[in-house]
């Protein structure tokens, strides 16, 4: 694995490796000295053309707790807004020795093409490029999906995958990036996957993908669900014709408290909610579920520093056979 | 198989051994003052003229585009009309439409004479501008569409193409006034409001990247209206780059209606689908976007059996920094003039759905009806004028953008073999093209007041 650019091609061995990878990572930010030398003498740069303050801070710590040197390069108000092009940024970022780019874009698959192309040899790491791929927010799904699933079959975390497990994604899946990274990992680790969403909100060429679709969120509750994921919603897409009012969105596709109440009475008491934020409470997700003990945001928050450092671990350490070990690579480098 | 040529001295002729004309037997053909001066087996003794050995090679009717971008003037910087016709006549062409959306827009008559001045001096082929139908390409007021008629450029194809004429009102006055002097408006079918902010063809593959989607109903629903409008009004249409089935089966309902409605399809859109695209690779984005290998089969068979009467290239060159960035940021375009000629022989020749001859059909003997042009897309028959392309259907060669004449670099053919290599071409009986390499420019004597569109024969 050179680059981090999409799940769609990701296969279950690395998927899992790096998931693996992230559960000991995720002991080293329970300790009391939260910091690897991993990564020490190695720069990662934070390239931004898009304002993401969570996903760039996630990397941030991710970066930092592997000992890495941190560069955070946001295009606005940089030589970029003045018109320098994705090919300079990219040299200029080589010439000053980036091993690895983190990069989130606004248009799809410029991740792509930094990785494609001999302007920069570092590694790529893709944090969000337009409505394609976001690949670690999908990791990080799937790793606090994983650990829940584990829990209820009393069986550990670490080489298990998703068979069996039932996830709904609802909401905007046109424009989301999420759900397209998610439809394939979930796919990939054995999950089976039902989208949620308006017919205006789904792409054209949807029933090609491995999952299943559905207009009606409450008949997918009542199918079953093992973990619910709400996707954020712009209120602006009413003016655009996507949906009458927001009201109407948030009655047919939000989840509501109704339909939070609908999970005790569905006997549905492991059900999980997700959502990768920012949320707007009152459209796509009520408070009432974002705060409930069902919902899982803060754990995803927690997780994606995890998974980040686990994909910086493997993309730059070298290490590319069997399961990771970061800390047996640190025992032997202090040596 | 290299023509050789035996220098007997410039006299302006050439005689032609062995040639299989459109495909056919062998024949010599016999080039003097411009004209095709006898067609024959075996026209024995060359005398002045300098021979070449055309065995092996198949002899065309000169290739006429009907969709060129030369970018001049304005964007010198991706084309000049020297260079864009230096790389048609490689391609084999003796004539290209040069589209109107140029800087200034080519919506006068002061423009299109400019266009066609240029395309002189140049020498290389007949450049034909074609005039904008809309005042700056904007779709609000109808350009001085008879005054580029009546322009030294003597302009019969009006088109906005990059934009589409979308306001209905609009084009069926255009399809109306044109009459006045046998026009004809090339749609560029694109209803906008279906596709503000379009990257790629809508399907399976745009959902799977996260592109906006370019749909094919976009393209139907326009050419719909418009073979609705061409019929109601009684004027002629033509439609450019056609690239979807759907389209396809508007245009054969219209045909058999009786409408007089021409269709074109370009060389990209006959063999490449929107499965390169996920390669984000902006060499493979133009408008209309690559699409389905249904459509690229659906053109296919619609350029044989005649639905689509024409190949256009939509050849758009574009300087390397509008591709060498992210694919949303990217221009929309290809270059096309210099392996149009190879395409067609491979997907429509080598697949057995077309021979020689339709492909003199399409690319020569049309396309010059629709731009009404004399004097080109004419038979290999003694009286006419001589221009002519030399083909090595048996050459194979490999696609290096970098060896180009256009400036531009954008082929989505570099790195593929194609089969077809243009070994000469004749302008006005003068060899543009010699061993596969330019030779000199045609050279045009000035222009006799009054003599708008019938210069005197050149000299070579």
């Amino acid at each position: 694995m050179k680059h981090l650019l999409s799940t769609e091609d990701l296969s279950y061995a690395d998927a899992i490796r790096i998931l693996d990878t992230a559960e000991e990572m995720s002991a080293v930010g329970e300790r009391e000295v939260k910091k690897l030398p991993a990564l020490r003498g190695r720069t990662v740069v934070n390239l931004f053309f898009e304002d993401s303050t969570r996903t760039r801070i996630s990397f941030e710590a991710a970066a930092k707790r592997l000992s890495a040197d941190v560069i955070n390069f946001a295009a606005k108000g940089s030589s970029v807004s003045k018109g320098e092009s994705l090919k300079d940024t990219a040299q200029t970022l080589a010439a000053m020795g980036a091993d690895a780019v983190v990069i989130r874009h606004w248009a799809s698959g410029a991740p792509h093409r930094l990785a494609a192309t001999d302007w920069i040899d570092a590694a790529v790491i893709n944090a969000g490029d337009g409505t394609h791929e976001h690949p670690t927010q999908a990791l990080l799904d799937a790793f606090t999906m994983r650990r829940h699933w584990s829990r209820l079959a009393g069986t550990p975390s670490a080489g298990a995958d998703l068979a069996g497990m039932r996830v709904a994604i609802a909401g905007d899946v046109l424009h989301s990036r999420v759900a397209r990274s998610n439809v394939w990992l979930l796919r990939t680790l054995g999950a089976d996957v039902t989208l949620v969403a308006p017919p205006t909100l789904l792409p054209i060429g949807v029933e090609h993908w491995p999952c299943s679709v559905s207009y009606d969120l409450d008949e997918t509750l009542a199918g079953g669900v093992d973990a619910m994921m709400m996707l954020r919603v712009q209120g602006e897409r009413m003016n655009a014709s996507f949906f009458p009012t927001t009201r109407e969105y948030s009655r047919r596709w939000g989840f509501d408290d109704n339909r939070l109440r609908a999970l005790d009475s569905l006997g549905l008491k492991d059900t999980i909610i997700m959502h990768p934020g920012p949320m707007n409470r009152g459209l796509e997700i009520s408070s009432a579920a974002a705060d409930s003990p069902r919902s899982t945001v803060l754990a995803q928050v927690r997780n994606g520093v995890s998974v980040r450092m686990a994909a910086l671990y493997l993309l730059l350490s070298g290490d590319t056979r069997g399961p990771a070990t970061p800390t047996a690579a640190y025992s032997k480098e202090s040596h | 198989m290299a023509p050789q040529q035996q220098d007997t001295g410039s006299t302006g002729a050439y005689l032609i051994r062995g040639a299989a004309i459109l495909g056919g037997p062998a024949e010599d053909l016999l080039i003097r003052d411009g004209v095709i001066a006898a067609r024959g087996t075996d026209l024995g003794n060359a005398g002045d003229a300098t021979v070449i050995d055309a065995a092996g090679l198949v002899a065309l009717p000169g290739m006429v585009d009907i969709h060129t971008h030369l970018r001049e003037p304005g964007r010198e910087d991706a084309e000049t009309v020297e260079t864009g016709t230096r790389a048609a006549a490689l391609g084999g062409y003796t004539a290209v439409h040069a589209m109107a959306n140029s800087n200034p827009v080519a919506d006068t008559a002061g423009v299109v004479e400019q266009v066609l001045t240029l395309g002189r001096t140049a020498g290389w082929v007949d450049v034909r501008p074609v005039g904008a139908v809309t005042v700056g390409l904007a779709g609000e007021q109808l350009a001085e569409l008879g005054a580029m008629a009546d322009s030294r450029a003597r302009v019969r194809v009006f088109s906005d193409d990059g934009i589409c004429v979308s306001d209905p009102v609009l084009m069926r006055r255009a399809l109306e006034y044109v009459k006045a002097f046998d026009g004809v408006v090339a749609q560029h079918a694109q209803e906008p409001r279906l596709t503000a902010g379009a990257q790629m063809n809508e399907g399976a593959v745009s959902a799977v990247l996260g592109l906006t989607g370019w749909p094919a109903v976009a393209e139907e629903s326009i050419i719909a209206r418009d073979v609705l409008l061409a019929q109601h009004v009684g004027s002629r249409l033509h439609v450019c780059h056609v690239s979807t089935a759907g389209s396809v089966e508007i245009v054969r309902w219209a045909k058999s209606r009786g409408i007089n409605v021409t269709a074109e399809v370009t060389p990209h859109h006959l063999w490449l689908t929107d499965e390169l695209v996920r390669s984000y690779d902006p060499v493979y984005k133009v408008n209309p976007p690559l699409r389905t290998d249904e459509d690229v089969q659906a053109l296919r068979a619609a350029l044989a059996d005649g639905t689509i009467d024409v190949v256009g290239t939509d050849h758009a060159p574009h300087p390397s920094e509008h591709k060498e960035c992210e694919w949303a940021q990217a221009a929309m375009g290809m270059t096309g003039l210099e392996t149009a000629l190879s395409v067609v022989q491979h997907t429509m020749i080598e697949t057995g759905l077309m021979d020689w001859a339709g492909f003199a059909r399409v690319t020569s003997t049309t396309p010059a009806a629709i731009g009404r042009l004399a004097d080109q897309g004419r038979p290999l028959e003694p009286g006419e004028p001589a221009n002519v392309t030399l083909v090595d259907p048996a050459a194979r060669w490999t696609v290096d953008p970098s060896k180009m004449a256009t400036m531009g670099r954008n082929s989505p053919f570099a790195g593929r073999e194609l089969p077809g290599k243009v070994v000469a071409t004749f302008f006005k009986g003068h060899p543009t093209v010699l061993d596969g390499e330019l030779n000199t420019p045609y050279r045009w004597l000035p222009d006799a007041p009054g003599s708008a569109g019938a210069p005197a024969a050149g000299r070579a």
